[in-house]
């Protein structure tokens, strides 16, 4: 009897040397609310990378779990503790809000514990709050309106007419674009959160009679203030730049025709030239039948840039500084082509100026210019790690 | 000048949308006794049905002859499962059913259509802009949209006033046992109530289609607007939810077009314009506070 016990257990011993257990990776997103769809696709992003690979990333089996935080602040936190605490997660990931960030992100990264931002990436943790444990895969929340600043000011246009919702994020995106514009701003409008009609603003800017118009409307509001402005006959006199938010493919088909033309910012675009994008596109376009948007772009990067790192230390977090040295190499094919942290840890990247087109699938975007080459964020030089 | 009278124009179109919406929900709340906070999830089933129909067609008109039945129904058969038994309990218990009416149906269209918002086209023949006055242009839907409203106020005017059935609703919201004791099914008429309500509901919902996201959770920001309507108006009546309606539409869109110059003259201008876009937004629930002070019943009580 005592020999069967024995066996028995020196096959469980064998069987679960064999059969290492996976890498956890927990992944707190958005799924519900009206902007559901932009966790929907850093999630299907991450997973395409998994699926690629048969469960694997890097060769190392992963197991991804992922949580809706329904855009609240306190769920995400609670979502983090229960992955840490209970289910032992070392790797967290896909966060799209920055409020949400905030809440959850300066918490995790004083445990032992790696954040991979797969989008929202604030001021406050690229500069001052910056952490060894915290990567930005995706950008500095300013970049994209870093870009458009300067495209419009290169474009000879002499002033500008702002328009954002009156919350801390919308007023970051002003600056942003306000830190390369040169010329004069007409105005600096905040809007109610969640506003649905903007006639009243667009008739204050008809009569302002700006050269251009830079927005920042995320989601819904995006869909409504373009299709307003293009009804209102204002679209083929005054040009409207913004941010790649309101002009994802998700967006643009909601918003029809009244966006074809407009120019935004980028930092990448479905048409980047490059072997690890041109993959990627196709088989994501295979695996669910629709365009990626930026946010699968980046949960597919933010997947293969784990992969490279799980690889180096072959899975074994339990040094974890030697994971993060991994990570920092960014020794991967980004669908980004060119892709490097630099000392806060944020990407130092190209970014692009993109128009919206209409192709027999839809409406998307296509690549129009490299206006910032290897751009560093405006905070990198505040960050002491 | 002429921006002055587009902005009362803007607004005043904003306000019929929230007469659209309000009209349905003071009815219920007049005449029932019932508090619906799920009234924004038949404006979201206007607007989803109108898109979908509206794509598959090609054709807006077709779009609005399904939207408005399918949110009419939608309405009754809500009324029919879920509302019948609230309206003998508390408005708690209405409350706490409807706030779980509007999560089923937000829900529920993310099923059905997924987390993608519709795209809806403002129709060709309503398509493009009309110089009203020289110099002011202005959208012929958004015109079309006043004209529609406008048109909904006489008929249910006409409704009320003039008809038996309009009559026997009245009635019903004095005195629900004496009028079912004469003889007039008076759970019939609630539903019927109840489905006119959310069909007007869609109407607003479908015709907000071409201007607005169609979207998971499109009703919730309307449905705040149109609480403050029926309180400014006076609850279950249409004549104070036109009032209530159209001073609203006014009140908002005038302060957010005006205020921020306003400020300007008196403080710097980055100062100005955060005290007047705080201001602005809250013009309507000072404009709702002052009302209720002079008119604790609203401008147009419905039985005072």
């Amino acid at each position: 009897m005592k020999k069967v016990v024995f066996v028995l257990f020196f096959l469980a011993a064998c069987t679960h040397l064999a059969i290492a257990e996976p890498v956890k990776i927990g992944m707190i997103t958005t799924l519900s609310t009206k902007a559901g769809y932009l966790g929907e696709d850093t999630r299907d992003g991450f997973k395409l990378a998994i699926a690629q690979e048969g469960g694997k990333l890097g060769g190392i089996p992963v197991e991804l779990m992922v949580e809706d935080d329904g855009r609240k602040p306190d769920k995400g936190k609670q979502i983090a503790e229960r992955y840490i605490k209970k289910d032992k997660v070392r790797i967290l990931t896909g966060i799209v809000f920055s409020n949400v960030a905030m809440a959850v992100v300066p918490k995790v990264v004083r445990q032992d514990v790696v954040y991979l931002s797969t989008n929202a990436a604030p001021s406050k943790l690229a500069g001052k709050g910056c952490s060894p444990n915290y990567f930005s895969v995706s950008y500095q929340n300013d970049n994209l309106d870093e870009v458009v600043g300067q495209y419009v000011s290169e474009t000879g246009h002499k002033s500008v007419y702002l328009l954002a919702p009156n919350y801390p994020a919308g007023k970051d995106h002003l600056a942003g674009f306000k830190r390369y514009f040169t010329g004069d701003i007409v105005a600096e409008v905040y809007t109610k959160l969640g506003q649905a009609d903007y006639a009243a603003e667009i008739a204050a800017i008809r009569a302002a009679k700006p050269e251009s118009v830079f927005f920042f409307l995320p989601g819904g509001m995006g869909i409504n203030f373009l299709k307003q402005y293009s009804q209102a006959g204002l679209g083929r006199e005054i040009p409207v730049y913004g941010p790649a938010f309101s002009f994802d493919e998700r967006i643009l088909n909601a918003v029809g025709p009244a966006a074809v033309g407009v120019k935004n910012g980028s930092q990448w675009t479905h048409d980047l030239d490059n072997e690890a994008n041109r993959q990627f596109v196709k088989a994501y376009v295979e695996a669910y039948g629709r365009m990626p948007t930026l946010y699968a772009g980046q949960g597919y990067d933010t997947a293969r840039l784990i992969g490279s790192a799980l690889k180096a230390v072959s899975g074994n977090l339990d040094n974890l500084d030697a994971f993060k040295a991994a990570l920092k190499k960014a020794d991967f094919a980004s669908v980004r082509g060119n892709f490097r942290f630099g000392t806060n840890q944020h990407p130092v990247q190209d970014v692009y100026i993109r128009e919206v087109v209409k192709t027999d699938t839809g409406y998307t975007n296509k690549t129009v210019k490299k206006v910032f080459a290897d751009h560093v964020d405006a905070y990198a030089s505040q960050c002491k790690m | 000048m002429l921006l002055v009278i587009e902005q009362f124009l803007n607004g005043l179109q904003l306000g019929i949308t929230l007469f659209l919406m309000s009209a349905g929900l003071t009815l219920v709340f007049g005449i029932m006794q019932v508090i619906n906070l799920a009234h924004g999830s038949f404006y979201m089933i206007g607007a989803y049905v109108g898109a979908t129909v509206a794509a598959a067609s090609g054709s807006f008109l077709l779009g609005v002859a399904a939207a408005l039945p399918a949110a009419a129904l939608c309405g009754m058969v809500v009324e029919f499962v879920v509302l019948r038994r609230l309206y003998e309990r508390e408005h708690l218990d209405q409350v706490l059913a409807t706030f779980g009416l509007i999560m089923f149906f937000n829900e529920l269209t993310r099923i059905i259509w997924g987390r993608q918002p519709l795209f809806m086209e403002v129709p060709l023949w309503l398509g493009g802009s009309v110089e009203l006055l020289p110099g002011l242009v202005y959208p012929v839907y958004r015109l079309a949209v006043i004209g529609v409203g406008l048109a909904v106020a006489v008929s249910l005017w006409a409704l009320f006033a003039k008809t038996r059935l309009g009559m026997q609703i009245r009635a019903g919201g004095v005195n629900r046992k004496m009028v079912g004791a004469l003889g007039v099914n008076i759970k019939l008429l609630y539903t019927l109530v109840f489905g006119l309500g959310t069909l007007l509901a869609g109407l607003a919902g479908v015709m907000a289609g071409p201007i607005l996201a169609v979207e998971s959770g499109m009703g919730e920001s309307i449905l705040i607007l149109t609480f403050v309507v029926i309180v400014i108006g006076g609850i279950g009546s249409i004549r104070g939810a036109v009032a209530g309606a159209v001073l609203v539409g006014l009140v908002d869109t005038l302060g957010r077009a005006f205020l921020p110059a306003v400020f300007r003259m008196l403080f710097d201008s980055s100062t100005a314009d955060s005290v007047a876009s705080s201001l602005a937004s809250m013009a309507i629930y000072i404009l709702m506070a002052a009302v209720l002070v002079v008119k604790p019943k609203g401008l147009f009580p419905a039985h005072s």
